[in-house]
């Protein structure tokens, strides 16, 4: 960047309206200005977010506990083997598979209904637009925990979900205490939490499908369901790759459902990565857990990359 | 957290309610009704939770607890909220929730424009880098950072202090990315001309530059401002003594204490976390919309 930096200064170029600086010392002094635009973020985001991110990387090649922080002396060096301990660990695989259940079901299951209720209100419908967006969303502002409190009512085996289930005849689960049914629980609460962001941004992405393409299409005999896949679809691509991003790096991270409604269990078949990780900081294993917080920091930066390439190579 | 791309800056929406690229009315005719009652049935699975929220918060414990259930309460009280403020000091949670999320809101407002300018409109060396450092960080899970964060605010002391609950949200990186993106589409001219008028950067930047990034400064507020609010896990971690509980965990810790079994209260407490944010949102409801459009980020 600075290779012309001694050469000598060409006045015409000169923009200053101090004219007699050369061009070096004032691009020299515009990048000390810049920075001191950026040191107030720079200096927080360091502390805050830096020193945590390789702190964490470094602690997981240790034995690091919650004893040593008085004392970090006492901290020995392990290599890889709480890499090791981690996949040795059966719980461990345990709340890997349970997390990528919820990440396999839920992604498709959130983007299919935040897709279909897009469509629905793109499809020309004017009144109550407006009441139906805020419907939708409104689970998207509200706070986890307040939320959890009526849920837990809702799931109960006599609650509202199976007085509902019992009207047309299904007998509803004890869906919170049971392995087999407290997952699609947690996976039908994530999709009603998220589905208004992917709705929105979908319809923003909607906007962009040729009104003209469309019609061509439907006087050339294509039905509904024809112009959805060779028009609609195509042209939602990339609004669709920032749906699937947006809600795998969330989605990878799945904790707070189950934090606040089952504890990771019945017999942790709702354990996830993060809850995996968060117990064993609180079981003092500092070490064990930043490895732990790794491995799914390369799981979301792999899966992300999978999904540009995946979605982007027929553009 | 999540991760925005560059596919939906704040364009597309306008176009959304009345654009020209609008549909021919003939389409849809047939299948309007029925559109209308399946989005009809959806909504309203959609809010039945919050429904059902709201009337059991009124209900008195036997009420609740009886089978089959009562939609409508019977004998209604407001005893479930009265002792949210005479017993439990839910004003306490309330103020702590919102000097943290006010101060993370300004701190945000402030520092993510400041470096936005720098990197939308300077040249200096190393700009490419520090950009792309803040935008990998998006995909960092927040487990990551868990640890040694919690080791190095109780080191500092700061563990049950107003410091600790705001300090580590006070960069955000989608923050600088919609500063930055917006700020790239102001004209160099206007900058410019203020530079040759002979203003300072820091006036151009406070009387040139920020009058008009009132778009992205509302949407970075309004997220930043929701994610406070509703932030759990690090509060609850980082408060430890009563008083300095956000709603949030005040909820949280009190629906799993003695009073887990007292429905009709924890109703209420729900209640009455959910009803400042869902107000601000069904008043803000446009810029909301319009901030995830944008971004694409809640």
């Amino acid at each position: 960047m600075s290779t012309t930096s001694s050469r000598t200064p060409l006045p015409p170029a000169s923009r200053s309206p101090r004219g007699a600086a050369g061009p070096s010392s004032r691009r020299r002094r515009q990048a000390l200005i810049a920075w001191m635009f950026a040191v107030p973020f720079v200096a927080i985001f360091a502390v805050f977010m830096l020193v945590p991110l390789v702190s964490s990387f470094a602690m997981s090649f240790t034995d690091f506990t919650s004893r040593d922080v008085q004392n970090p002396a006492a901290v020995g060096f392990v290599g890889i083997k709480q890499y090791a301990t981690l996949f040795a660990n059966a719980q461990f695989v345990h709340s890997m598979l349970n997390t990528a259940y919820f990440v396999l079901v839920g992604i498709p299951l959130t983007m299919a209904v935040s897709l279909a209720l897009a469509v629905a209100l793109n499809s020309g419908i004017k009144r109550f637009r407006t009441a139906f967006r805020v419907g939708f969303y409104t689970p998207v502002v509200t706070s986890i925990v307040a939320v959890a409190v009526v849920w837990r009512f809702i799931l109960q085996p006599d609650g509202l979900l199976n007085t509902i289930l019992g009207a047309v005849g299904i007998h509803g689960p004890d869906w919170l205490n049971s392995t087999t049914w407290a997952m699609p629980a947690m996976i039908l609460m994530a999709v009603w939490r998220n589905m208004g962001t992917l709705m929105i941004i979908f319809l923003a992405g909607l906007q962009n499908v040729s009104a003209e393409m469309l019609e061509a299409a439907e006087v050339d005999g294509a039905n509904a369901w024809q112009r959805f896949t060779r028009i609609t679809l195509p042209t939602l691509r990339p609004t669709l790759l920032l749906g699937a991003v947006l809600l795998s790096v969330g989605y990878l991270q799945f904790f707070e459902e189950p934090f606040v409604m089952t504890k990771g269990g019945p017999l942790d078949s709702t354990l996830s990565i993060s809850y995996f990780t968060y117990n064993q900081f609180g079981f003092g294993k500092y070490g064990l857990a930043s490895a732990a917080s790794y491995v799914l920091f390369v799981a979301i930066a792999l899966l992300s990359l999978v999904q540009f390439r995946a979605l982007r190579s027929k553009d | 957290m999540t991760l925005p791309t560059e596919t939906l800056t704040p364009g597309p929406l306008r176009t959304e309610s009345g654009g020209p690229a609008r549909r021919p009315r003939r389409r849809g005719q047939r299948g309007r009704p029925l559109t209308y009652i399946l989005l009809l049935l959806a909504v309203a699975a959609t809010i039945l939770p919050f429904a059902w929220m709201l009337l059991g918060s009124f209900k008195t414990q036997g009420e609740l607890l009886r089978r089959p259930a009562t939609w409508w309460p019977q004998e209604g009280t407001l005893a479930n909220y009265t002792s949210w403020f005479t017993e439990l000091h839910i004003e306490k949670f309330f103020a702590n929730s919102l000097i943290v999320a006010v101060v993370t809101v300004l701190g945000n407002l402030l520092f993510c424009s400041m470096i936005g300018y720098a990197l939308a409109k300077m040249d200096f060396p190393g700009k490419r880098f520090l950009f792309l450092l803040v935008m990998v960080t998006l995909m960092v899970p927040g487990v990551v950072t868990f640890v040694p964060l919690f080791v190095m605010v109780s080191k500092l002391g700061l563990v049950s202090t107003y410091p600790a609950l705001f300090l580590p949200f006070l960069a955000s990186p989608v923050g600088v990315f919609l500063m930055r993106q917006f700020m790239l589409g102001i004209p160099d001219s206007i900058i410019e001309a203020a530079r040759i008028d002979g203003a300072s950067e820091v006036r151009t930047f406070t009387r040139v530059v920020m009058p008009l990034c009132g778009p992205p400064l509302a949407t970075l507020g309004i997220l930043t401002f929701l994610g406070s609010w509703n932030n759990f896990l690090w509060p609850l971690v980082a408060a430890q003594s009563e008083d300095m509980y956000t709603l949030p965990v005040a909820l949280s810790l009190f629906s799993t204490g003695q009073n887990a079994t007292n429905y009709g209260l924890l109703l209420a407490g729900s209640v009455l976390v959910i009803t400042p944010i869902v107000a601000l949102f069904v008043a803000l409801q446009r810029f909301f919309i319009q901030s995830v459009a944008a971004t694409g980020i809640k």
